[in-house]
Order: structure tokens, then C-alpha cells, then sequence
């Protein structure tokens, strides 16, 4: 692609122009917007459950509820993908708030998946031993007591669980709906508060090591406000440059094809505003995707959090938030794209790098994923950059693949066990293979999917996002993005090494029996894995179908 | 009748699946079974034989298409076969002498309890061996090349408990693939050349490529060259042959008269046209079977061990071939006529020499025979008859075929002509010496039978009539094969349309030629009689001179090899795992060490305190915006 290009040009690539619409009367397009309201609505009736549902029914009607609410999302999600509203009909609804387009409709329908398996493993009841008769799952008995008080000792002897899990969850879905959907930059920011709120609280939520999981609870929302502030303040010089916080009006301004607001007349087309802007909002959603380095708070926060919150929040947030970067840097700054690009091949390098390098040192389990999760954003950010068509398909795929390998790959880091609850030092692995090969299989699938073999998910999705980026023009990128692979697939393998080709301890980890919850989602994961990675195709031609934004 | 062109590999083929899959099941009739499928597909090849002879002699190749092996764009290989009259000679030979070897096992292997697996493999060889002439393109050619070469690794080695049998079919693997690799570079050469395997494509043009790309042609002549020398034992790659007599005696027999050996004449004969068309691998093709030819017959001469003399006459009488190959279309029909002539005596020989170790105790060293004639009559009419075959006898098959490369030796004309001619006869006259004592030493003289290695006297007795109605029916062959082949020329009517032919214009008389090697016969013989037959043959061998005491050694072929190739070739490995040790693996585990401590020191970035991780995330947002402002301002 040339410079010469005019930005409207290369624009028209990827997006294609929405409808205008003649009389603008305030209208909400509910049936198009159904999968967002459904999850809210069920967060909302969670609550309501809390409330006046006796305690000992609150668990089975919170799952119920959930998960009934969730098929009904995805599935009002697919019959608006078979309507046509990915591809043909997508259009911008809710008062030019909300995006309804192929993009968003791919991301909501993975997005709801993953939060469907990871509301299985939230609910999952058998590993932790019965605490005084009663099941209790991997949260604080009683979020508010503190740790080690005897307010505490009494709810866990009275059997209490944290119930309150279900809503937050599904607020937290219901904000990521939205976030890559999001057609203003206001919105953007309401959704990224919707789903992060409810996020630092289950973080908190742990029920061992309760001051662990509440430090990185603290950790993620002090970083988390200090970064959306950051967000904030470059929301609001954009405002100051274009006069408008609509994404398509910011990208009219930035073409030159829009009249300037005479009130604004000042500012607006102060190119300053613009790049200091662009940059700010950047950094609130590399925060979220954890690229470096912005990525401080990742290994701390995936390490306190509860294990089945951690592999949520490291397959869905990335997924919501790629798809907002995506939406941001495709519809609204595209004229922008020689401006933005060397500093995200920049973000990108050093984030590939740095994830795989650091984790080569590290002795946690969750802390090795999480740098995994660094790498990760850093291969995705590769396909970001591309800024061709295919490179909006790759992401999404990678997107999909990557999630569902993340969220089993946590699932199994809860299968194993000693007194102290998880066992996630990586010398208690030793020898997991010799003891229990199934698990220690499955995990070597997860660790190989991760490593980009081939035959697995990761291995498609590493091709496409490297493929687009060479397309488009960054094969340094491509060449780094190899090397980090190399770099990650030693500590991948070493613990495959590790599992299969040392003497298991005497007093090592037993692998807990899980009941079928979390076997379906470490089953699904595998599943997703194997069959991305074997039969891409299908799924690589529906992202390719659904990789245009509405505009 | 093109599909029983594929019948014929299939029949073997299934025999070898069935026999090697079967299991003990099919231990009491394994045998019988593999016999039955090799008789089978000689039964195919003789009706497509009297087929052939129905048509006339311009229209009576067939070509079979069954699929496309390798379909890629611009890469096609294909699987079909093509029977011309070549083809169809060896296919006659090979499933007609590989039918009695099967019927000759079936006593000999009596008493292993591996016999089945062993007609498997004796299956197997025949499919290999025939997918080999069957080709009709040189990539299909190689799957059966490599088929054999498998096939005699497992035969040569099949009483593995043996260490000697073991690293003999090493070895034989091994030198082969030396030779392997000539003709898997020849395939790539003619493939970047002609773009096309197909003998049809290759063939017409080589002559054409031969003007633009000499170079070129002359390298795949040479490639196959090497190919075939792997293939036939020819010299330089001949070491394998002596050592492969560790294998059952059936395997020798069949290696020496129908298979394996022969591979490599096929090969230049069929690949006429391109050594036509390159002159110079001409040159090299008659070098190498006039050197072979002397250097087996003087190793054949030292040998007291029957089977490996047997070999040196094999790696002789297989020179002979290769140096009529090399003479071009003077001598193409009349190395093949060799070849068949040869396939008949030396099955017999070999067969004859297990029927005498089989009396014998397994015994081989001819030193310890001795007297033979009376006690095993049958072996010793149809050993003599296959004797005097060999040494060109009057009358008998040898005689025909040998005289005729011998004149046309002397029909290429020139200096060449006369050191080629000169070779050949001198070769004729040593045959006649080292056969005539191999005759002598088993079969004439007192008795010189020792107890073997366990106490047990021999008793010589005549074999069981599984193995000596092969011997009969060989025996036949190698008396009248040779008349009729030579009758009004019916054997160079019969290739001719497929090799070409041409009468050289020879400086002395047929007649001339046939009179000096029977000058040469008579002195070979004379002297053998001198050495073995007047005076008595000590049991212990005399130190002999310089030259026995090489010959012994195969002419220090070993000796050379492991000087040369083993040394040189320890020396190239110590050094590689020195540069691995010290240059590769300082390389990798710097690497990964220079990683491991970049990660240590970044990873106490990670101290876990928020105000650290924020001020990363300002400093960070600062170079973003510092970055992005840059950019616009460049």
C-alpha cells in the first residue's frame, strides 16, 4: 500500500460506508442490540436472585440463570450473523453509540463462549474439599470478612460461597460486549468501566490466599484507574480536535471531508491534539491488552486472582479489548496509519520480546502463563499493525484460538492440588505425567497450542497473524515474531520436559477429580484447539466473512 | 493383457505381504504358497511372452498406466509399467530361475524354523526385481531399485544370529547405497533437463540434449554408471559380493543368475541411448567392466571357499556384461544374451555348490572336499554341465554368448578395440583356470573330508529331488540356451528393435576370435590340471605369492576401503562433533544462557510495587506520545 493512497481511499478497504440516515429521531434498535441487553438483563435478575432467593437455592438458580443467559446472547448473536447484519446489513445502531458489524458480531459470539466455559469453571464445586459439609468453589467465603478474622472462620463454618460471582461475571461480559462494539469514545469508556469493576472484585475474591489475591485486587484497580484516566484525558483532546467523540466523525475530521464545528474552530485540525490524544487512548487499551509496557500489573494480577477469574480475564478482556484497539485504530485512524504504525511496531517488539524472555525465568505456573499471555499480545498486536483486511481476519481468528486455549490451560491449573490449595510452583509439576497422564497431556496439548506447533490452534492462528503482517508490509516484525516464538517455545516444552521426563516427587500434587463442569471446559478447550488446528479453514473463511467495520 | 503386466509384480508382492503378515499360522505352507505366486507370475510373463511373439517385432511392447504417484504441478510420477522385449527377457528370467530357486529352498530351508519369513522376503526380491524392468519411467525404477536393495540386505542377512551374516548385509546395504545415490542424482539431472522421468521423454532426447547440454548428459551417464556399479558389484563398489555369500545359499543363487546383479546391466541397456549420446561414459562404462572382469577372475582364482569363488566368477562374468553394455549397439543384444546364458550356469553352479554343501555338512572350503564325483553323480553332471558353460566349451551356452562380446571387444575398433579384446580373452583363459580347479578340488582327487567344528564325519549323499530337478531343468539352460538364442541371430532379431544393433567392423576374423579363445580355454585348463589334477591338493593352503596372497584378500578391496573411506571417514565425523561440541553447541548455549540472564535481570523490573508498575506506565505513555509526535515531525 502506498503513501499516495488518500486516507479515504485506503479506508474504503476495510469499512464500508453505514447508511446515512435522513431525520436522526432518537431511536434504540433493541432486536440488534438483544445479545447486550439479554446479558444485562441477566446480570441484573442475578442480583435479584441475591436478594431474595434463599441462600442454600442461590447457587443452583445463579447458574441456571447465567447460563441460560448466555446461550440466549449467543444465540441472539448468531441469528443476527444469519441475518446478514456481519456482513450486508451491518450498520451503526443506538444513535451512532453502538456498532452492529461483522467484527463485533465475531468478537460478542467468542466473547460469549468463553464467558460460558469460564462460568463453568466458576461454578465448579468438587476440588476444594467440603468445607464443614457444604461444597464450596474457589471464592471467599464471605468477600467483605477479613482474612484470618473470625468473622471469616464463621462463614466458612457456616458454609457460606460467594454467590455474588454470577452478576459480577455477567457485567463483566455484558461491558465486553459492548467495548468492541463501542462506535463512540464515550461509550468506549463507560464499557471498559462496566466490565473492569466488576473484574478488581473478583480478583479479590480468592478463597486461599486471601491477602494475595486481595493485594492484586488493589494492584489491578489502582493501575486500572490510573490508566483509564489516561484514556479520559486523551478521549478528551480528541474531543477538542475534532468536536465530536464519534468515531466516524473523528475520522471524517482527520480525512479533511468534515466542516468544522465553528465553536471548536480553534482546535480543531491542531494535529498536536490529535497525536497526544491517539497515543493516550492507545496506552488505555494496550493496558488491557497488557502490552508491554503497560504490562506491569499481569503477572501479579493473574497470580492473586482466583484461578478461574484469571483464565476469564486472560481470554475474554484480551479478546474485548483487541477488538476495541482493532475498531480504533481501523475506523477511526486509519489517515492516521503512518503516524501510528512505527510506534505499535515499536509496542509490539518490545512486547513480544519481553514476554517470552521473562518467562524463561519464571518458577509459578500462572506466572509463566501470564508472561505467555504478554508474548501473546505482542504476536496479536503483529496482525493489528498489518492494516490490511486480512490482518482484521487473522486477529480474529488468532482471537478465538487463543482465548479457548488460555481458559483450559487455567482450567487444568486448578486440577492440581496439594493441602495449601493450588499447587502452582513448577517444581510441584515434576513428574505430573508419570501420575496423571491424561492431565498432564491435555496441559502439553494447551502448552503446544501456545508454542505454535503445528496441528494446533496456535500454530494456525500464529500463521495468519504473521502472514497478514508480512502482507503488510512488516516482515521485521515477523522476524522478531519468530524469534520470540523460538524463545517461548523453550519454557513451553520445558515444562512438558518437566512433566513427562521427571521423577514425580514423593510429596507432590494430587490431581483433583473435577466434576463435569470443568472436564467440559478443559474438553472444549481441547476440542477448540485440536480442530482450529487441524481444520482452520472454516473458521479462518468466517473471520475473513466478518472482517469489516461499519463505519 | 496389459493388466496381467501388473499381475506379474502383484503376484510376488501379495505372496510377500501374506507370508510376512501371516504369521506362524502359515509356517507348514508359507513355502508352497510363495512357490505357487512365483510360479504364478512366470506363467503371466509366458503368456505375455507367446503374446508378444504373435505381433510383429515393431509393435510389441505394452504399456500399462494403473495411476499418477506424484501429482504435483509440474512434477508428475507416474506408476505404469512398459514390456518390451527387454523387459520381457528379463522378466522371463527372472520369474523362470526365481520359480526353481523357490522350489530349490523348499529343501534347502527345510529344517529353519524362519522358512516362511524367508520365502516372504524371496517374494519380495522377485517383485522388487521385476517393478525394476517393469518401469516405464526411472522414478518408479528407483522404488523397485531401493525394493531390492532392501530384499538382499534381508536375505543376505537372514541368519542374523550370525555376526559375520549381519554386517554382510550391512555392508551390501550400505555399498549399495553409494550407488543408490548415483542414480537418485541421475534422476534429478534428468528430470531438470528433460522435465520428465518417462523413459518415453528421456530416451528420444538425449541426443538432441547431448549437442546444448554435453556436460550435462555425460554426468548422468556417469551417475548411472555409479549406480549400476553399486547395483552389479563392479568395481570400485564390488566389496559387497564376497561378503554376501554369508547369506543361504538360494539368496547367492538367486542374487548371481536373476536379480539384484543384473540391475545394473538392465540399467545401462535400457539407459542406451543416453551413454549413445555421451561418449565419454561410454569410455568409462568399458573401463569398468574390462577391470572388473580381470579383477574378479583373479579373486575367483585364490578363493578356497566355493561359494566365494563362485563370486568372482559372478563379479567377472557380470564385467563382461558391463564392458559389452559399454561397447553401445554393437553390444547391447550381446551383453543381455550374456546375461540369460549366464542366469542359467550360474543358478546352476550355485545351486550345484549348495547341494555339495548340503552333503557336506556346510562345509565351504574346497580344500576338504575332494572325491565327490561318486557320491553326489547328479550334482556333479549338472555342476560340470554349468562348468563347462562357463569356460565357453563348444557348443554350450557360455560359449555363444561370451565369444560374441569377446569379438565385439575387438569390433570397437582401434587401440581400444584390441586392449578391450585383449582383456576379454585374457579374462576367458583365467575362467577357464579357477573354474576347472574349483571342479577339480571338489569333485576329482582323493578324499579330503574333515569332521566339522562338532565331531560329525561327513557322509556325501545325493540331495533330496526338490533341489536337484532346479539343477536338472538349469542344467538344460545352460547346455542349449546359447545355440538356440544364436540360431540365424534369433536373439538380435529379438532386441534389436529395443537396444538397436549394429555389426562393428572388426580387425580379425570371427573365426579368428573363436580360434584364440579356444586357445585361451585350452591353456586355462591345462594349467588348472598342472596345479590340481596331477599333484595332490594340500589341506592346509600353500603361502602362494604376492598376488594369491592379495587375491585372497579380494586384492585388498577391504584393505583399500578402510585406509581410504573408514578413516577418512572417522576423521570427518571426529571433527564435526568437535565443531558441534565446541563451535554449535558454544553457539546455542550462549545463546540461551545470554537469554536466561537477560530474563533474570528483566524480571526484577517486577519488584510488585504499584508505584513502580505506574511509573513504568507514565514513562511508557510518555514515549508513545514522544513517539508519535516524532513520527509526524520526521
Amino acid at each position: 500500500m502506498s503513501a499516495s493512497l488518500t486516507g479515504t481511499a485506503v479506508h474504503s478497504l476495510w469499512t464500508v460506508a453505514a447508511p446515512a440516515d435522513k431525520f436522526p429521531a432518537p431511536h434504540i434498535e433493541y432486536a440488534q442490540l438483544s445479545p447486550v441487553l439479554i446479558v444485562f438483563g441477566i446480570a441484573a435478575l442475578g442480583v435479584l436472585v441475591e436478594a431474595f432467593v434463599p441462600r442454600k437455592n442461590r447457587y443452583t438458580a445463579q447458574v441456571a440463570v447465567a447460563a441460560v443467559g448466555l446461550a440466549a446472547a449467543f444465540a441472539a448473536t448468531v441469528a443476527l450473523a444469519e441475518k446478514g447484519y456481519g456482513t450486508t446489513k451491518a450498520h451503526i445502531a443506538a444513535m451512532g453509540a453502538v456498532a452492529v458489524d461483522g467484527p463485533a458480531l465475531f468478537l460478542q459470539g467468542t466473547i460469549l463462549l468463553v464467558g460460558l466455559v469460564a462460568l463453568f469453571t466458576f461454578a465448579e464445586r468438587r476440588l476444594d474439599p467440603r468445607a464443614h459439609g457444604s461444597r464450596v468453589d474457589s471464592f471467599a467465603a464471605q468477600g467483605s470478612a477479613i482474612p484470618g478474622s473470625e468473622q471469616e472462620q464463621a462463614a466458612v463454618r457456616a458454609g457460606f460461597t460467594s454467590t455474588e460471582v454470577f452478576p459480577l461475571l455477567m457485567f463483566a461480559i455484558g461491558g465486553m460486549l459492548v467495548f468492541p462494539a463501542a462506535n463512540d469514545l464515550l461509550t468506549l469508556f463507560v464499557a471498559l468501566e462496566v466490565f473492569s469493576l466488576p473484574l478488581y472484585i473478583l480478583c479479590a475474591l480468592a478463597r486461599r490466599n486471601r491477602l494475595m489475591s486481595q493485594e492484586a485486587a488493589v494492584k489491578y484497580f489502582l493501575l486500572g484507574a490510573f490508566s483509564s484516566a489516561f484514556l479520559l484525558f486523551g478521549i478528551a483532546l480528541l474531543y477538542g480536535y475534532a468536536g465530536t467523540v464519534s468515531y466516524a466523525g473523528i475520522a471524517s475530521v482527520v480525512d479533511g471531508t468534515a466542516p468544522m464545528t465553528p465553536a471548536l474552530a480553534d482546535t480543531t485540525g491542531n494535529d498536536a491534539l490529535l497525536l497526544i490524544g491517539l497515543a493516550m487512548v492507545a496506552m488505555g487499551l494496550l493496558f488491557k491488552v497488557g502490552a508491554v509496557p503497560f504490562h506491569m500489573w499481569t503477572p501479579d494480577v493473574y497470580q492473586g486472582a482466583p484461578t478461574p477469574v484469571t483464565g476469564f480475564m486472560a481470554s475474554a478482556t484480551k479478546v474485548a479489548a483487541f477488538g476495541a484497539l482493532l475498531r480504533l485504530l481501523y475506523v477511526v485512524l486509519p489517515g492516521m496509519r503512518w503516524d501510528w504504525r512505527p510506534v505499535m511496531w515499536g509496542v509490539a517488539i518490545v512486547t513480544m520480546l519481553a514476554g517470552a524472555v521473562i518467562a524463561v525465568t519464571q518458577t509459578d505456573v500462572k506466572r509463566l502463563l501470564a508472561y505467555s499471555s504478554i508474548a501473546h499480545a505482542g504476536f496479536i498486536l503483529a496482525g493489528v499493525i498489518a492494516t490490511t483486511p486480512s490482518g482484521i481476519s487473522s486477529v480474529l481468528f488468532y482471537l478465538a484460538a487463543y482465548s479457548f486455549v488460555t481458559l483450559g490451560a487455567f482450567a487444568v491449573v486448578t486440577l492440581v492440588r496439594d493441602a495449601g490449595g493450588e499447587a502452582t510452583h513448577l517444581s510441584r509439576w515434576a513428574g505430573l505425567g508419570r501420575r496423571s497422564p491424561l492431565v498432564a497431556a491435555v496441559f502439553a496439548v494447551f502448552l503446544l497450542a501456545f508454542a505454535g506447533i503445528p496441528l494446533t490452534s496456535g500454530f494456525a492462528g500464529k500463521f495468519a497473524v504473521f502472514k497478514a503482517a508480512s502482507e503488510g508490509g512488516a516482515m521485521p516484525l515477523v522476524i522478531v515474531g519468530v524469534i520470540s516464538s523460538a524463545i517461548a517455545a523453550f519454557f513451553y516444552i520445558r515444562v512438558i520436559v518437566l512433566m513427562f521426563f521427571s521423577e514425580p516427587r514423593p510429596d507432590g500434587p494430587t490431581v483433583a477429580v473435577p466434576s463435569a463442569l470443568t472436564s467440559t471446559a478443559i474438553a472444549l478447550g481441547v476440542a477448540v484447539t485440536l480442530v482450529l488446528g487441524l481444520a482452520p479453514q472454516y473458521f479462518l473463511d468466517l473471520a475473513d466473512k466478518a472482517g469489516v467495520f461499519v463505519r | 493383457m496389459e493388466t496381467l503386466i501388473g499381475l506379474l509384480v502383484a503376484a510376488p508382492l501379495l505372496g510377500a505381504g501374506v507370508l510376512l503378515t501371516g504369521g506362524r499360522r502359515l509356517d507348514r505352507t508359507g513355502h508352497l504358497l510363495g512357490t505357487l505366486l512365483s510360479l504364478l507370475s512366470f506363467v503371466f510373463g509366458a503368456v505375455l511372452f507367446v503374446n508378444m511373439l504373435g505381433k510383429d517385432a515393431d509393435q510389441r511392447a505394452l504399456h500399462s498406466h494403473l495411476f499418477t504417484w506424484v501429482p504435483v504441478d509440474g512434477f508428475q510420477a507416474q506408476v505404469g509399467f512398459q514390456l518390451d522385449q527387454l523387459s520381457m527377457t528379463f522378466v522371463l528370467l527372472i520369474t523362470g530361475v526365481g520359480t526353481l530357486i523357490h522350489v530349490y529352498s523348499i529343501g534347502y530351508m527345510a529344517h529353519d524354523e524362519r522358512r516362511r519369513r524367508f520365502f516372504g522376503y524371496l517374494n519380495l526380491f522377485l517383485a522388487a526385481m521385476l517393478l525394476l524392468v517393469l518401469a516405464d519411467n526411472y522414478f518408479l525404477l528407483y522404488a523397485g531399485w531401493e525394493g531390492v536393495g532392501l530384499a538382499s540386505y534381508l536375505l543376505i542377512g537372514f541368519w542374523q544370529h550370525k555376526p559375520s551374516a549381519a554386517t554382510a548385509a550391512k555392508k551390501a546395504f550400505i555399498v549399495n547405497r553409494v550407488g543408490d545415490i548415483g542414480l537418485s542424482v541421475a534422476i534429478m539431472l534428468m528430470f531438470t533437463t528433460f522435465g520428465s522421468f518417462a523413459f518415453a521423454d528421456v530416451l528420444p532426447k538425449a541426443q538432441d540434449a547431448s549437442a546444448t547440454q554435453h556436460a550435462t548428459v555425460t554426468g548422468i551417464g556417469f551417475m548411472l554408471l555409479l549406480a549400476a556399479c553399486g547395483k552389479s558389484a563392479q568395481v570400485p563398489l564390488q566389496s559387497w559380493l564376497g561378503d554376501a555369500m554369508e547369506g543361504p545359499t538360494p539368496v547367492s543363487a538367486l542374487i548371481h543368475a536373476a536379480t539384484m546383479v543384473t540391475a545394473g546391466v538392465y540399467l545401462i541397456t535400457r539407459s542406451g541411448a543416453i551413454f549413445n549420446a555421451a561418449p565419454d561414459a561410454q569410455t568409462a562404462v568399458v573401463t569398468v567392466g574390462a577391470v572388473t572382469l580381470l579383477f574378479g577372475a583373479i579373486v575367483g582364482c585364490a578363493k578356497d571357499d566355493i561359494k566365494k569363488a563362485l563370486a568372482g566368477s559372478t563379479m567377472s562374468q557380470i564385467g563382461y556384461m558391463i564392458m559389452a553394455a559399454g561397447l553401445g549397439p554393437i553390444g547391447y543384444v550381446f551383453a543381455i544374451m550374456h546375461l540369460v546364458t549366464h542366469g542359467f550356469f550360474k543358478a546352476g553352479l550355485f545351486l550345484g555348490a549348495g547341494s555339495v554343501m548340503h552333503g557336506m555338512n556346510d562345509e565351504v572350503d574346497m580344500r576338504r572336499y575332494g572325491g565327490l564325483r561318486k557320491y553326489m553323480p547328479i550334482t556333479f553332471i549338472t555342476f560340470g554341465l554349468g562348468y563347462l558353460a562357463i569356460i565357453g566349451f563348444p557348443g554350450l551356452s557360455g560359449f555363444f554368448s561370451k565369444d560374441k562380446i569377446i569379438e565385439a571387444a575387438y569390433a570397437k575398433g582401434g587401440t581400444e578395440g584390441w586392449i578391450l579384446g585383449s582383456a576379454a580373452l585374457l579374462g576367458a583363459a583365467i575362467t577357464a583356470f579357477y573354474m576347472t580347479r574349483v571342479m577339480l578340488m571338489t569333485f576329482f582327487g582323493e578324499k579330503r573330508w574333515q569332521p566339522d567344528a562338532e565331531g560329525h564325519e561327513p557322509h556325501p549323499h545325493e540331495s533330496p529331488s526338490s533341489m536337484t530337478i532346479p539343477m536338472i531343468i538349469l542344467a538344460f539352460g545352460s547346455v542349449f540356451a546359447g545355440a538356440l538364442f544364436s540360431l540365424n541371430s534369433r536373439f538380435v532379431h529379438w532386441l534389436e528393435p529395443v537396444t538397436g544393433h549394429s555389426e562393428g567392423d572388426s580387425p580379425v576374423s570371427a573365426g579368428t576370435v573363436t580360434a584364440a579363445t579356444m586357445v585361451c580355454l585350452v591353456i586355462g585348463v591345462g594349467i588348472a590340471w598342472l596345479m590340481y589334477g596331477r599333484r595332490s591338493v594340500p589341506a592346509v593352503a600353500p603361502r602362494g605369492s604376492l598376488l594369491t596372497r592379495a587375491a585372497r584378500r579380494d586384492l585388498l578391496q577391504d584393505d583399500f576401503n578402510h585406509v581410504v573411506l573408514v578413516r577418512g571417514g572417522e576423521h570427518l565425523t571426529r571433527t564435526l562433533v568437535y565443531l558441534d561440541h565446541s563451535l554449535v553447541d558454544g553457539v546455542v548455549n550462549g545463546t540461551a544462557a545470554s537469554v536466561g540472564g537477560l530474563s533474570g535481570r528483566l524480571r526484577k523490573l517486577q519488584n510488585g510495587y504499584v508505584r513502580s508498575y505506574a511509573v513504568s506506565m507514565l514513562g511508557g505513555t510518555a514515549v508513545l506520545v514522544a513517539a508519535t509526535l516524532l513520527m509526524r515531525a520526521v
